[in-house]
């Protein structure tokens, strides 16, 4: 068992080595002289920076220092998610906090003889946005991307060791579980959570507090606890990232949650997609069932509580909150009517709490700094901050944390650096395949849980994905609805049936079949399915397709009426045509045709002949002159 | 060819590792779950007879064990290649245009979504979001993922592997 003295002691052993990636540079150069350390080498071992080959830059950095010597003086941490996962694999280089991007082993190299050897930045390596003009260094926080982002949830990914549970400690980890059980009675923490204003980060947006009050009043001596860790949105990658960067205040809430409703078993259902992140968690709980922050007796409080973690298994309806628990139960995933709601009959038909992972990383936060303090930020209704993973057509893709009420314009123009290659923002998707789109005029809306609905989206769990004018609208729909006839548990008609017959007849309309009264029916069946589907995976199924039609109805009629698909995505649509004016008679189109359509004399202009044509682009692709182009 | 194929060949001992984690796990409340992950862990995939083991050792019916190993994605009843490709299809990599990276192996291969080469080498899938949008569009063979992928990249890395096999025969 641990004391909370000890816990301080930890703390207080551990706070200048974690504080100097915290604070500025000439602070962190004086805490940094306390520490031992010279200097403190950051390198992301999230998912998209192993995925760009971080372990190898770890790998070379550790010999790399050896060999010069410097492996006493400067500390290697491998870190959870920075969040600008397009610029991996990251290093951050404390107390200056130089931003190195795009690493690679040979880099580390140069990095170590010239920076951590001889005291000279590698500017050229840098993030380019953190060097100005005139030579001058700019720290992460001060860049575009950063400056905007408010940090709550993800306090502590990309600061700390997610494997070493003093760092975590370093960090404040525990504290909040340790006022809780010292000096709060769970009618405490419900009314703190109630005026904190937090609700569900998993989409539905229920507020927290609520919830934890029903199962705190449901009876019964066996109560539990629940994080849902099955982050199905294809797209979204904050709950990961969290379980990743600091999995202990997962831990840390989940403990607080058991105290307050009266349970003493905790249950993280995780995709196991995810390896990093259950290793991770996996490592957590051990380390902290050693420090006796788990298990019985905690802080010599009488309260037990533990952690089993279980995997999912690849169904994305296990995201709703009564498959995930039939899910645990050991049965296929399928959801179950409510009421009963789990606060009064959920896990093994006991009273349970079942969170998203982001909502638990706020509450030690708001336990620690007051509800005064969290509903301080965002709108009047949204309080507090919400995660994004940023992603599709922007070119700072990764995870950003802003305060509710922050605009679209804001993320995607400021933080999100804009749209690639000179193309013009179309929509923004929300809520995944369970939500809708922006559209541009609607750009500078801020974004809460009631605006979005308002506009036909939904905040869901967090992916959003800018889309620009090269993306078919109708074809996005599409794609969604083939991700929710796959994912149907089919247990009851309006989805399994409804999901079916939308995507027919959205491939009716892709194809150049469709016909104005399909959107008629289009707009009736969704209707049925959003009364009388069982969840809400059937319920907001029609989401893409609804709101798409709200604010790019032109384009169905397009696709309808004229067979155009303006965006140059449904192949069934396309005409390839040769532009007389540029085609020079190589003839290298009509060679390099697979059916043969393409007919023409050396040096005369050549056409296509559409009865043959399959649409392949391999014409366009292979044309010198750009004479082929999609009509 | 089908069926030579795909006939089971189970040895003794996975058989005894099987019983194993059934023994570890018999007395956990939802157990067959995790029974089943481990299972394929020593398998490699489900085939029927394996379900009829965890079914008598869990002492529930092999219908209840069938229903849950068809429900998850995760699941395989047939085996899967030697090396595992999966290209993410969640949102971000498709606006990138994961769908016709995915075609292009399909083409290369000659196998669908789903489907294992007859030589046992590849197995394809598709796959919703390994959490890497930051690298769409995303393929992954086995552990190795790679990152930015376009259409003309495929050959490459596929003649890497067909390469290292041919080497490892010779």
């Amino acid at each position: 068992m641990m004391t909370i003295e000890e816990l301080n002691g930890v703390k207080a052993k551990m706070a200048d080595l974690v504080q100097v990636r915290k604070v500025v540079r000439e602070q962190g150069e004086l805490l940094a002289s306390k520490t031992g350390y010279r200097k403190q080498v950051l390198v992301c071992g999230g998912t998209g920076c192993t995925s760009s080959g971080s372990k190898k830059v770890i790998a070379a950095l550790e010999e790399s220092l050896k060999k010069h010597g410097l492996e006493d003086e400067i500390l290697v941490v491998r870190t959870g998610c920075f969040g600008l996962c397009s610029l991996g694999p990251i290093m951050i280089v404390y107390p200056e906090g130089c931003f190195y991007s795009q690493m690679t082993p040979e880099h580390v190299e140069t990095v170590v003889e010239n920076h951590l050897k001889n005291g000279n930045v590698v500017k050229e390596l840098l993030y380019a946005e953190t060097v100005h003009e005139d030579g001058s260094i700019i720290s992460l926080n001060e860049t575009n991307f950063y400056k905007k982002q408010m940090r709550i949830a993800l306090r502590n990914c990309g600061v700390i060791d997610p494997e070493n549970i003093e760092e975590a400690i370093g960090v404040d980890a525990y504290q909040a579980l340790a006022k809780v059980l010292t000096t709060m009675t769970p009618d405490d923490v419900v009314n703190c959570l109630l005026e904190s204003g937090l609700r569900g980060r998993g989409g539905g947006g229920f507020p927290t507090g609520k919830k934890w009050a029903f199962a705190k009043a449901s009876q019964g001596d066996i109560k539990y606890v629940c994080c849902n860790a099955d982050e199905g949105d294809p797209g979204a990658f904050m709950d990961r990232s969290i379980l990743e960067g600091d999995p202990h205040s997962i831990i840390e809430a989940m403990a607080i949650a058991g105290y307050t409703i009266g349970a003493h078993q905790g249950y993280v259902y995780i995709r196991a997609e995810y390896p990093i992140a259950v290793e991770r968690l996996s490592i957590a709980l051990t380390q902290a069932r050693e420090h006796g922050l788990l298990g019985k007796n905690i802080f010599g409080t009488g309260f037990d509580f533990d952690i089993e973690i279980r995997l999912g298994a690849g169904a994305f309806v296990c995201g709703e909150e009564t498959a995930l628990m039939t899910s645990i139960e050991g049965h296929r995933g399928e959801p179950r009517p409510r009421p009963p709601f789990p606060a009064i009959k959920g896990l093994f038909g006991k009273p349970t709490v079942l969170n998203n992972v982001e909502t638990y990383a706020n509450i030690p936060q708001i336990i620690l700094k007051g509800s005064e303090w969290y509903s301080s930020i965002g709108t009047e209704k949204s309080k507090g901050t919400k995660v994004f993973a940023l992603g599709g057509k922007i070119t700072n893709v990764g995870l950003v944390e802003i305060p509710m009420g922050t605009t679209l314009r804001e993320i995607v123009e400021e933080i999100g650096g804009g749209i690639p290659n000179g193309k013009k923002f179309k929509a923004a998707q929300t809520g995944g395949p369970s939500g809708g789109c922006i559209s541009a005029e609607n750009i500078d809306t801020p974004i809460d849980y009631d605006n979005l609905i308002a506009l036909g989206s939904m905040m869901g769990s967090g992916g959003l994905i800018i889309l620009d004018e090269d993306t078919c609208m109708v074809d996005i729909s599409k794609f969604y609805l083939e991700f929710t006839v796959d994912e149907s548990c089919g247990k009851c008609t309006p989805c399994r049936i409804g999901t079916r017959r939308l995507l027919q007849l959205l491939e009716k309309i892709t194809s150049g079949n469709g016909e104005m009264e399909d959107l008629d029916k289009i707009e009736e069946l969704a209707t049925h399915m959003k009364n009388s589907s069982l969840c809400a995976l059937g319920q907001s199924a029609p989401n893409p397709i609804l709101s798409t039609l709200a604010h790019f109805r032109q384009e169905y009629i397009d696709h309808i009426v004229s067979k155009k698909c303006t965006a140059g995505v449904c192949k069934a649509l396309l005409a390839y045509e040769i532009d007389p004016e540029k085609c020079k008679g190589c003839t290298k189109c009509a060679r390099n045709c697979p059916v043969g359509a393409i007919s023409g004399k050396v040096k005369e202009v050549h056409t296509i002949d559409k009865t043959k044509c399959i649409k392949c682009g391999v014409c366009q692709k292979n044309c010198n002159f750009d004479a082929i182009y999609v009509k | 060819m089908d069926s030579l194929q795909n006939a089971f060949k189970g040895t003794e001992a996975q058989e005894r590792e099987l019983k194993e984690v059934i023994a570890k796990h018999k007395d956990t409340p939802g157990c067959l779950m995790p029974v089943l992950q481990e299972a394929q862990g020593i398998y490699g995939y489900l085939p029927i007879e394996v379900q009829t083991m965890i079914a008598d050792g869990l002492g529930i019916s092999l219908s209840e064990v069938y229903g849950v190993a068809t429900f998850y994605s995760q699941f395989s009843l047939t085996p899967k290649g030697k090396h595992r490709i999966s290209v993410c299809l969640g949102t971000a990599c498709y606006v990138k245009g994961a769908d016709k990276v995915l075609a292009e192996v399909e083409n290369r291969l000659g196998i669908k979504s789903g489907e294992c080469t007859p030589d046992g080498l590849f197995s394809l899938d598709s796959c919703r979001c390994v959490g890497a949008c930051g690298l769409a569009p995303v393929m992954m063979i086995g552990e190795d993922v790679y990152g930015k992928m376009t259409p003309d990249q495929v050959d490459k890395i596929l003649d890497k592997y067909m390469q290292e096999e041919g080497g490892a025969e010779s």
